[in-house]
């Protein structure tokens, strides 16, 4: 499934605000329809390359390529239809608080395409039950919600208009280890089910191993490597040590293995 | 961008249907209707086969169209099948299978008349519930008061000299500005119309009757419910929003005790200051215009002052202010425990304290006008 081709190209970004350079020369590919998984330490500047990607912080130098075209170098309306190729799961969902869950997923849909009343409200709760909620959540208000089903609805609606690429900023954060594993999952079933390219922003070490094809890992402004696990693994570089030889890392990387071994029995 | 169709072969009882072209959100209202036009014309169809080999491409819009497609079919007894998808589709084909299964739960759409007198009903009982809330709060208020002058020392001095300064103090050059404005309008005004049949002096006791015991108070009233009133609203509505109040209670702190109390006693203090304020402020401004305007010196303007009113009269509208400081204080508050979770309801909230506020210190002006006509004020 996974292509040679880079969905997202980042060339020696530079990101700063005021006299703080928090992306220093940074460089990335996402490959279409893997999921890579983004980490680093605490602001260490992860959101903030999402942001740039998004568009949603301007950059000082370098460049973006998003489906092999500079966003800064193209039109309004061209910008536009590249936007609907993106969607973005905010870190705390950022449902609108005035809509219900049924709504926020109608809501990009209603932008930028001309359904039908009917259509509208079949695609939405389709959207809403792939993301494995039922029809009960339909007219509930965000502040009705749990985090997980906040997180799950915010998924939904990042996944309206039916983008290629998926942007998801700690989507595990908040979320109990059962829920959070579940989440992995759904969102590995959906970049099968949607031939999504996902980029994750993230912090669990579970969701690193089991559900990430790469990992990048953000130091000191810059993206110090890129790999599978186990490249990640072998790495010499003592943050990158830390972070998956320390306790909870090595953890997570002996619950991985236990999985792979146990595999051929599955199958 | 090629074009979508569904072209269908029939062979008596057989339909197959072949779909081409990419069936994708941007065609999905062209492809809505092919779809329900295909499923309406071979509505006598028994077996139906739709064929997607030649697709160029599907996401979920398409897919569900054709999902659709195959249960109109279905839910009729006939039988459809959904064949040559691609290895990539047939996971979007298998989880769309699986959606919209349970029965749509529209009820029948309802009569605008009935909406109407649902909508009037509701009012009807708001209004109900929201004194209620009231009385409740005054009540609370009330018992939380007392409690206070039993034990003095829980009372939140800090708290309340930081409230008067934001409601009293920092409010003081607006008001005194609007009033004094007002004053001076009320004086040309009246200097032009009484000037008709040589009733100029009268003009005096007309603005300082009406400044002292009606307009004065109001003009402060309107001011502080729309400055600080809606202000209380929006903080405590935030606070109970972030889950503050609850951190409150959990600590065994009484939020009225904390939040409210305060809140209405430097209100209670600061709306008849302001009232002081604002009526010598409007008083001053029609001196001014009676002098520069109307031609009456100072000391003459003074003088009929003197005459036109007597201490019952600044009583009146003083005596109204602090009833009214309280009203506006008390419905902030209610108000804002009323916020629910999003931030339209908070938008909401302020808007009905402000409002409600308005309309129900006019309605207490009423009340009291009724009350000094009875004692003789």
């Amino acid at each position: 499934m996974r292509s040679n081709t880079a969905v997202i190209s980042v060339r020696d970004l530079v990101v700063g605000f005021g006299d703080v350079t928090v992306l220093d020369h940074a460089t990335l590919d996402v490959f279409e329809g893997e999921i890579l998984g983004f980490v680093g330490g605490s602001g260490a500047g992860k959101s903030v390359l999402m942001r740039a990607i998004i568009g949603l912080v301007p950059m000082r130098k370098g460049t973006i390529e998003v489906f092999g075209t500079d966003l800064r170098a193209v039109g309004e309306s061209e910008l536009r239809s590249i936007e609907q190729r993106l969607g973005v799961l905010f870190q705390q969902g950022a449902l609108f608080s005035s809509l219900t869950a049924l709504q926020n997923v109608q809501f990009p849909m209603r932008e930028y395409l001309d359904l039908s009343p009917r259509l509208l409200e079949e695609i939405a709760l389709a959207k809403l039950e792939m993301v494995g909620l039922g029809a009960d959540v339909r007219g509930k208000f965000p502040a009705e919600l749990s985090g997980g089903m906040v997180k799950r609805v915010a998924l939904a609606r990042a996944l309206a208009l039916d983008p290629d690429i998926v942007f998801l900023d700690e989507p595990t954060s908040g979320l109990d280890p059962i829920g959070a594993a579940e989440f992995d999952e759904l969102i590995r079933t959906l970049q099968r089910t949607l031939g999504l390219s996902v980029f994750m922003v993230t912090h669990d070490l579970d969701s690193l191993h089991t559900v990430c094809d790469r990992i990048a890992v953000l130091s000191e402004g810059r993206v110090i490597a890129a790999g599978t696990i186990e490249t990640m693994l072998a790495f010499e570089h003592p943050w990158l040590k830390s972070y998956f030889h320390g306790n909870r890392g090595r953890q997570a990387n002996h619950q991985a293995q236990n999985q792979a071994q146990q595999q051929p029995i599955h199958h | 961008m090629s074009a979508v169709s569904l072209t269908a072969t029939a062979d008596g009882e057989r339909v197959a249907l072949a779909a081409t072209g990419a069936w994708t959100a941007e065609r999905a209202a062209e492809l809505e209707k092919i779809v329900d036009e295909t499923a309406q014309l071979y509505e006598t169809a028994r077996n139906v086969d739709i064929d997607l080999a030649k697709l160029e491409r599907l996401d979920t819009f398409g897919a569900w169209l054709i999902e659709r497609l195959k249960r109109a079919f279905t839910t009729r007894g006939s039988i459809a099948r959904i064949v040559g998808f691609s290895d990539a589709d047939r996971a979007l084909m298998e989880e769309l299978r699986l959606v919209n299964q349970s029965p749509r739960q529209d009820g029948p759409a309802a009569n605008g008349g009935v909406v109407a007198l649902d909508s009037i009903g509701r009012a009807v009982a708001e209004i109900d519930r929201s004194l209620v809330l009231l009385a409740h709060l005054l009540g609370a208020l009330t018992t939380v008061a007392l409690r206070t002058l039993a034990h003095p020392g829980r009372l939140r001095l800090t708290s309340i000299m930081h409230h008067l300064e934001r409601v009293g103090w920092r409010a003081v050059p607006i008001i005194l500005l609007s009033t004094f404005v007002i004053g001076a309008i009320l004086a040309q005004q009246g200097i032009f119309r009484f000037r008709s049949f040589g009733a100029d002096m009268y003009v005096v006791d007309m603005v300082s009757v009406l400044v002292l015991r009606e307009i004065g108070v109001l003009i402060v009233c309107v001011m502080v419910a729309g400055r600080s009133g809606s202000a209380y609203t929006a903080e405590i509505g935030a606070m109970k929003m972030r889950e503050e109040i609850d951190a409150l209670r959990t600590m065994g702190l009484d939020p009225i005790e904390v939040l409210v109390l305060p809140r209405i006693v430097a209100l209670v203090i600061a709306v008849p200051l302001l009232t002081f304020l604002g009526s010598m402020a409007a008083l001053y401004g029609a001196g001014l215009v009676c002098w520069l305007y109307g031609g009456m010196a100072p000391d003459i303007f003074l003088e009929r002052l003197r005459e036109a009113i007597w201490l019952p009269t600044f009583e009146v509208g003083m005596i109204k202010a602090p009833f009214m400081a309280l009203m506006i204080g008390l419905v902030a508050c209610v108000e804002g425990f009323e916020v629910e979770g999003s931030a339209a309801s908070l938008g909401l909230k302020t808007t009905a304290s402000v409002v409600k506020s308005i309309f129900l210190v006019i309605a207490l002006d009423g009340v009291f006008a009724i009350f000094f006509a009875g004692v003789g004020m």
